[in-house]
């Protein structure tokens, strides 16, 4: 009884707390092309107020007006570049969760790709070495070859009768 | 061939160190202070409505001439009643003119506030939906901004002002800025 009230509270619980999109309030915009742009925008800039949140999920009363904004500015006929240049001059490239590629940005870019060019680096340099120092790797010795084939051969033929000692 | 130890150890270690102090240095930071890109430009132009008397517009002409604090509240937030006391000393010792930004309030609460609490602030400015806000970047309240003679936004600071909070950031500013004025008196 006891753990049925409690699944039935968590399920309660879940689902007040779970629509997170809930937050966005339904908008109508003239062409089907500029609903796709606002909701393009309000999913890709950040929420300063929760800022792990981008703009379309985020409670936060900051994040409903700029909602408004990007909504009024949108229905307006401005461009993407519009709305992101106006928040930008006002937030900083913080709204941003793609931040541009600049002077001061590209080693955020570059930095995954070059870490993993310096792992493939490295391996490549051990396994050679190790490929160099180990025995196995030498060239067998064309009379060991030679004995070996004969040995194989010689199984198949007498039938695998003796061992070797 | 093989890496001396020097090489073998070394580097690793060096790695290590490299990482641990980045993080370490990264770890005293606030998150919550994002860089404002108004910092060095004109300040946003606005007029709006006075708080106290709304057939009179205030705005950015008004804070022209001298250095000023634009600081920006609320009554409904918390951080401005803990900053109150120190803006009224402030305004008492007569250090710098500070204008108000009543950020998204009612105006009723808003001069309950000042009528209860007493008003540091020139005039305030009544921004209901927030649009100058938006404008200058406010993404917290309580925020500050010094102002120079010419209107150009020099600091912002975010979250409330104390002594601390005076001495090691603002102070430093307006001492520039009045370096700056005898300067160009000069």
């Amino acid at each position: 009884m006891k753990a049925m009230l409690g699944a039935l509270l968590l399920v309660l619980a879940l689902g007040r707390g779970a629509p997170a999109l809930a937050a966005i309030e339904p908008r109508e915009f003239p062409t089907p092309e500029q609903d796709a742009l606002y909701h393009e925008l309000i999913d890709e800039l950040r929420c300063l107020v929760c800022q792990n949140q981008n703009l379309a999920e985020s409670n936060a009363p900051l994040a409903r007006d700029l909602r408004d904004e990007i909504a009024e500015m949108v229905r307006a006929g401005k461009g993407r570049e519009e709305v992101v240049g106006f928040l930008v001059a006002r937030y900083g490239d913080f709204v941003l969760y793609r931040p541009p590629l600049r002077r001061d940005t590209w080693l955020l870019w570059a930095g995954p790709f070059l870490l993993v060019g310096a792992g493939l680096v490295a391996l490549a340099v051990v396994l050679r070495r190790r490929q160099a120092a180990s025995p196995t790797a030498a060239a067998p010795d064309p009379e060991a070859l030679a004995r070996a084939r004969a040995l194989l051969r010689g199984d198949r033929a007498g039938g695998g009768g003796d061992r070797a000692p | 061939m093989r890496l001396g130890a020097p090489l073998r150890y070394g580097l690793p270690l060096l790695i290590f160190a490299g990482l641990a102090a980045l993080l370490w240095q990264a770890l005293g930071r606030d998150p919550k202070l994002v860089p404002s890109p108004l910092v060095g430009k004109p300040a946003p132009a606005f007029a709006l409505p006075s708080l106290r008397d709304p057939a009179r517009v205030v705005g950015t002409e008004d804070m022209r001439g001298r250095v000023a604090l634009l600081n920006v509240w609320a009554s409904w937030c918390a951080a401005c009643r803990q900053e109150h006391p120190f803006l009224m000393r402030l305004a008492r010792e007569g250090r710098v003119s500070i204008y108000g930004l009543n950020y998204k309030d009612r105006r009723e609460d808003a001069l309950r506030w000042l009528d209860g609490l007493g008003d540091p602030y020139v005039w305030s400015a009544h921004d209901l939906e927030g649009r100058v806000g938006i404008d200058w970047g406010v993404y917290g309240v309580p925020e500050t901004f010094v102002l120079d003679a010419r209107g150009i936004i020099r600091y912002k600071h975010v979250g409330p002002l104390d002594e601390k909070v005076w001495r090691e950031r603002i102070a430093p500013v307006l001492a520039e800025l009045s370096a700056e004025a005898k300067g160009a008196a000069r």
